[in-house]
Order: structure tokens, then sequence, then C-alpha cells
């Protein structure tokens, strides 16, 4: 049931407009070959499942990540989406390092963070801040806001006490709140300011790298533009880097030049966003592309068919041999069940993981991996072929790729 | 013709002690049976109060709900008690937005399905089970005569709200209500649903207000349209006539405050400035003054001390907009779709 807003209205009105407003609200241009600030490869992290019972054994793993590589350039955005349950926050966890990942590396300004230990951990958290989802469970009720704000410098010792109230006004001006109001509680703020409250905590330490999980997700529509504009104006003014995690495709799109699409755990498909929002190659990408309600279109041309995916996302415990997405997908051949596809790049910014990536309706009758995977085309191990070494892993994008046309490597 | 749901200036106030809020404030509209309404707002904007004052939902001794709710000629604010329920969950059903808090963690789903099925009809268990289990395959869920014997906790969310909709329409109710039926839900899943919803609302004729905040949901399944807000209609109409000529600054705004997924990646996102207002001391003169941009150019401070009548709007008798606007249509044409939509023009 709704219910009217718990906020005293007296306060609303005080409240100041962001101090840079409306000049420039796009996104920067795509970040191409820039350096990167965070570099993740072959990330891992598997929650295991116990046994009921008085001897608690280890039955089995969740594959909440397994193994996605990516790279975060300096003061750029990585979009991350997804249905819920694919693992996006999981990685925005391990990035933070909430959790210690169960493979992989993280690499940070050239140190690997994967496993280093809690004590050593406490500088990279200057560096490394997140905004959450809820802004109604992440803000401690019993503390004032000036205490929520300012407790990153007190715990990190950066500034003496009588300096952090400064401070914290000058962070409660910069989102746009009223810096009087840093000895009021959480509960006298509304939905979109307890957002502002979360990034400016965020931002007290003036972060390299911000990742951000679901953070207008739980505000309404006209709020979340004003925090979106917020984020980029930010993002311009101080040179942070983004892991942005939604599951709002247009609100990604929006937000983030380059874009990964996970399903159960991988990244399935991952590319700028004129790509992947315009000529995505998965059908999985496809499918959830044609899922969004677009308001301008059915307003002028009426509805539009949309792909079906039948059923839900299988349990990350016990997931699909080969490719995870083929108990779902219209395209789904033997090759599917036997092989996993390699996440392939097939443009310049572009790589997919599909046996037979394509654009919607012009996906190819034969699977183009099976001469790098060593495979015939219905999956099964062919020893005439070899497997090429072309595929790897890595986090980033080379220079060559595999042409999809000409079924070959290609140069830029 | 007169209605199948004719809602005539529907109020519900919930006398508090700092006053009265007025959740609901004069609100009517009209359904008919196959049809679909979209009522779209933002949180405290009246939209969920409206719908539960339509089911009886309101306590007396809480809420003061006035005005007409006429279902199929009969009032439901002047029945009894006893014959509301009797109507409830029969001619009127209602699909909550959160299924795994709608349904009892403690009873099997099909027991729940069924209970709705035994309450209106005399039949004995074994015939309501059955019946359980046909709606559950209606509405999708593979393997129906065992997952009948589940408990919520085992569907996944696209399945509860499968559920939800089977237990929604056992009965096969004239008017169903779906708040927000799909926020909860992934995109794949809300497609899912939104395709059941239509399939299923052609096959029983039945009316369907759907109410949310996600104006391409709206797009996508209703006829007619309703905007709220701060508990007053401020534009009304079909549905495509709304979407495409919006005529109150509050629409335009919902309109360029959400980014798309297709077009110009470029393209501005203009925040609707400031915050919902509160219902408890709710401003004068038209309630989103305080946030509108285009106040000005109403002459004499006249957004400020009057409330604007729901009126026709320029384009003609059916589109009903609540603002001193003199010419929306050029602003609109001038000042919004540009920014919002500039393929638009182009195209025409």
């Amino acid at each position: 049931m709704d219910q009217t807003p718990t906020t005293d209205p007296s306060h609303e009105d005080a409240v100041p407009a962001p101090a840079v407003a409306t000049d420039e609200h796009r996104a920067p241009v795509t970040t191409e070959n820039t350096e990167a600030v965070l570099s993740v490869e072959n990330l891992k992290m598997y929650f295991p499942v116990k046994s009921s019972g008085l001897i608690r054994r280890t039955i089995g793993h969740v594959q909440a990540v397994d193994g996605i590589s990516f790279q975060l350039p300096v003061g750029g955005s990585l979009g991350l989406v997804g249905e819920s349950g694919c693992g996006k926050s999981t990685t925005g966890r391990l990035v933070t390092r909430l959790y210690e990942p169960t493979g992989g590396s993280i690499n940070f300004e050239g140190r690997d963070i994967a496993n280093v230990s809690a004590r050593s951990l406490k500088p990279l958290r200057r560096e490394i801040q997140m905004i959450f989802q809820d802004p109604y469970t992440s803000l401690n009720p019993r503390h004032s806001v000036g205490a929520i704000i300012g407790a990153p410098l007190a715990i990190h010792k950066i500034l003496p006490k009588k300096q952090i109230l400064p401070k914290v006004q000058e962070l409660l001006e910069i989102v746009g709140l009223n810096p009087e109001h840093y000895n009021r509680y959480p509960h006298e703020f509304s939905g979109g300011q307890r957002q502002r409250i979360g990034i400016a905590r965020a931002l007290t330490l003036q972060p390299k790298v911000l990742v951000a999980d679901e953070p207008v997700s739980a505000l309404d529509v006209s709020i979340q533009a004003q925090v979106i504009n917020l984020l980029q104006q930010l993002q311009r003014e101080f040179n942070i880097a983004f892991l942005f995690i939604a599951h709002d495709l247009a609100v990604v799109r929006h937000f983030c030049p380059e874009i990964a699409v996970m399903y159960l755990g991988k990244i399935v498909e991952i590319a700028d966003r004129e790509t992947l929002y315009s000529r995505p190659h998965h059908p999985y990408t496809q499918a959830l592309l044609s899922a969004v309600p677009d308001v301008k279109q059915a307003a002028i041309g009426g509805r539009r068919e949309r792909i079906r995916l039948e059923g839900d996302v299988p349990s990350p415990i016990n997931p699909p041999s080969g490719c995870r997405f083929r108990t779902r997908c219209s395209l789904a051949q033997e090759i599917c069940a036997r092989a996993e596809p390699p996440l392939l790049q097939i443009g310049k910014r572009h790589k997919v993981a599909c046996h037979f990536p394509g654009e919607l309706g012009h996906h190819p009758e034969k699977p183009i991996t099976p001469r790098l995977l060593g495979v015939d085309d219905t999956g099964a191990p062919d020893a005439g072929a070899a497997p090429a070494a072309e595929i790897s892993n890595e986090p980033g994008f080379s220079d060559t790729w595999f042409d999809l046309e000409r079924r070959s490597m290609a140069k830029a | 013709m007169s209605s199948f749901l004719s809602v005539r200036d529907l109020k519900v106030h919930f006398p508090t002690v700092d006053g009265i809020v007025k959740a609901t404030d004069g609100l009517s509209f009209e359904l008919q049976k196959g049809k679909t309404l979209g009522i779209v707002g933002e949180s405290g904007s009246g939209k969920s109060v409206s719908s539960s004052a339509i089911l009886g939902l309101h306590r007396k001794s809480s809420a003061m709900v006035s005005g007409e709710i006429l279902l199929d000629g009969v009032d439901l604010l002047k029945i009894s008690d006893e014959e509301m329920r009797r109507r409830r969950g029969k001619e009127v059903a209602m699909i909550f937005q959160d299924p795994l808090s709608a349904m009892h963690p403690y009873y099997r789903v099909g027991n729940q399905i069924a209970e709705a099925y035994l309450v209106h009809n005399d039949v004995s268990k074994k015939v309501a089970r059955k019946r359980a289990i046909e709606m559950l395959d209606r509405v999708g869920i593979p393997q129906p005569d065992r997952r009948v014997d589940d408990y919520p906790h085992q569907f996944s969310g696209g399945m509860r709200q499968r559920a939800m909709i089977a237990m929604g329409l056992i009965n096969n109710p004239g008017l169903l209500i779906a708040d927000e039926p799909t926020t909860a839900l992934d995109v794949t899943v809300q497609a899912q649903i939104l395709d059941l919803l239509q399939d299923l609302q052609k096959e029983f004729d039945s009316g369907v207000i759907i109410i949310t905040h996600d104006l391409g949901v709206v797009a996508e399944m209703a006829d007619d349209v309703l905007v709220m807000y701060a508990g007053r209609a401020v534009e009304y109409g079909k549905c495509k006539e709304i979407l495409t000529h919006p005529e109150m600054p509050y629409t335009w705004g919902l309109l360029s405050s959400v980014p798309d997924v297709r077009g110009d990646t470029s393209a501005k996102l203009i925040p609707i400035p400031g915050n919902p207002p509160s219902l408890l001391n709710p401003p004068s003169g038209c309630a989103f003054h305080p946030r509108c941009t285009h106040k000005d150019k109403v002459p004499g401070d006249l957004c400020r001390t009057e409330l604007p009548e729901l009126v026709p709007g320029v384009s003609g008798g059916e589109h009903l907009k609540r603002c001193h606007l003199a010419n929306p249509d050029e602003i609109y044409a001038k000042e919004i779709l540009p920014e919002i939509a500039p393929e638009l023009i182009e195209e025409k």
C-alpha cells in the first residue's frame, strides 16, 4: 500500500539545487585505450552449500561468479546487467573485497587485491567505495547524518575531529543537500535524499573506484533521474571510475559507455553501448532487450513482438553443462550441451560467448567455434583439429579479433 | 453505455494526530469489460489506496471513504461488510506487488489457491484442488500436479507471481486489480507475466486495472491511462493519446526523466526537481506547482492560488487534464519533444 512520505514537508523546499546543475548531463565519451584502474581476471566466487544435520558437510557450491574478466578504465564506467541471481551483485562485493574470491585476481593499480589480509585492506577501502541499493537499510537510523558521513574520516584518521564537520557540510552541499541538516537523522529524509547521503558517505574518502549496486532502483522515477544526473556530475568532477550494477537496461545504457551482460555467473556479452544495444549478438542479450517495455515505441508504433524466454534461470548450484543459457535458448544444438562457448572477441570492442553469434535473425547455421575449440560441429572432440591458442580469458580488448564473416582473425 | 466499473468522486481520507491525510481526493474513472486501465504515479500519489478502496480493504475505523464505486450497477461503498466479503475474490480480485509477502509461507501453494475457490463455491476440497491444478497449468507452471503441493518458498519469483494470478482468476472475476504486478521481477519474467495477463484477460473478458510507476508497462498493456499526483487525477484519457500528446507538465516530467533503451544515447535526462509533496499538508492551488517548471507561463500566479479543474484538453473531449496552461500542445511540441525524442520529430 502506498504511504505518505514520512518526512516533514517544511524542509523539502529548503533543499538547494545540486551545486552544478544542468549544463552537461551526457556521459563521457567512450573511454578507449585509456589505462585501466581496475582489472579483474578469471574471478570466481563459490559459496559452499552445507547439508543439514549434526555434521554439516559441504554438499555443493553455488557458483555465483564463475570466471569473469573485465577492465574498468580510469574515470570511466562499466555497466553490469543481468537477471537476479546472475552474480552481478556478488561481483560488486568481490571488487570491494566484502567477499574473498575463491579464485582469480583483482588488479587494482598494479596490485592483486584478491587475497590480501584484512589489515592491509584498510588503506584499500579509501580507494574503492560502494553505494548500496536500499537507502533505507544502508544508513544507521540511530546515527545523525553528520556522524554517518564523517565516520570514514574518523576511521581513517584523515582529519582531526574539529575539521570533520566543515568537511561533512561541504559534502552535503556537493550532493545537493542542505549543509545545515548534518544533525538530522536518516528518517527525516526522503528516499532520494537518503540515497544522496549514501553517495556523500561514499565520496568522503575521494575514492578512485565506486561500485554502485542498483543505486536508483529503490527510488521513484522522477527522483531516479536526479540521482543519475548527480552521479554523472560527480564522476566528471572527481574522475571516479564506476562499476554500475543494475537490472534496468535503460539506466545502464544511459550511464555506461561499456556494458557487460551476465548470465548465471558468466559474462555472455560485453561491448560498447552502441554495439550492445543496436547489434547484440548473443541470444540472451537479444531476449533481454526485447523484454524491456518501450514507452515511445509503444506510443507511436503500437506493440512490439517480444522474444519469449521460457522458464526461469537454472540453479547456480548445478548449472547446465556447456553453455549455461542453452536450456532457454532457441538456437541451442548439440554442441551447446557439450562445449562451453569461449568469450570470443568479434569486434573492436565486442566480445560474445556463443557458438552461434549473430544479429537477431542472422545467426549462423553452423557453429563458428569448433575450429577454435578443437571439436567438430556437434561438440564431440575432433582429433584432426587442434585447439587454437587465440582464445584467452584476458580482461580488456585486443587489437585482433575473430571476424565473423570471414571466419578468421582480423586486425583493427 | 453504462460502464462495468464506474468510480465517482472517490475520496479516501485518513485522520491522523497531525491532521487529515487526503490520500485520494476526488477520483473518477470508468472501465469497460475486457479493457485495461493503467494508473500511473509515484509512491504516495494515492494509486494503491484507491484500488484498496474498490476492494473494500480500508478499515472503517481508520479511513473515511466517500464517493461512489459502481460495479455492475451496485455501489460497493453502500453494501454491508458481509456482502462485500461475498464479492471480494469472486467479482473483484487483486494481484499484489510482492508475491512472497502476499502468500502465507506455512501453507502449500495449492491449498491457498483452492481456498479462494472453496470460499465462493459449494464444492468439495477434492474438486477445489483439481481446479487449483487446472489454474496452475493455465498460468504456465510446469508439472502443476506436483507443484501444487509446494510451499511458496519453493517457487521462484516469477512462478509465485503466476500462482498469485491463478489465485486471483480462479473465480473468473469481472474485475482484476494488479498492483505493481511486475515491479519485483526481472525484465524477462516481467515480459512473460504481462503476456500472460493479456492472454488471460482476453480469455476471461475481465476488466483490468494495472497500477504501476512504469510508463513502459502502461504503454504495452493499457487502453486508458490515468496519471495521479498527490491523490488526484492530473491527466486521463486514451493511452496512445496521452503518451503522444501529453498536456500536463507532470506527465512530461515522467516521460523525460526515464532513459530509453533505444534512440539517442546522449539524450538528456531531465529530472522533475524537488520531492513528491506531503499529503498531510499539500501545496496550495495545483499540487504540482512547486515542482513545475512551466508555472511562469500562467498569468497571475494562478497555479499557486487556484486548483485547476480536470477539464477536456486542447485535443478534444476524451482527453482530460488538470492544468492552467493555455497552450500545452505548443509547449510540448516546441520544448519537450525535441529534448526527449528528437528522432520522433525527424520521422514526422
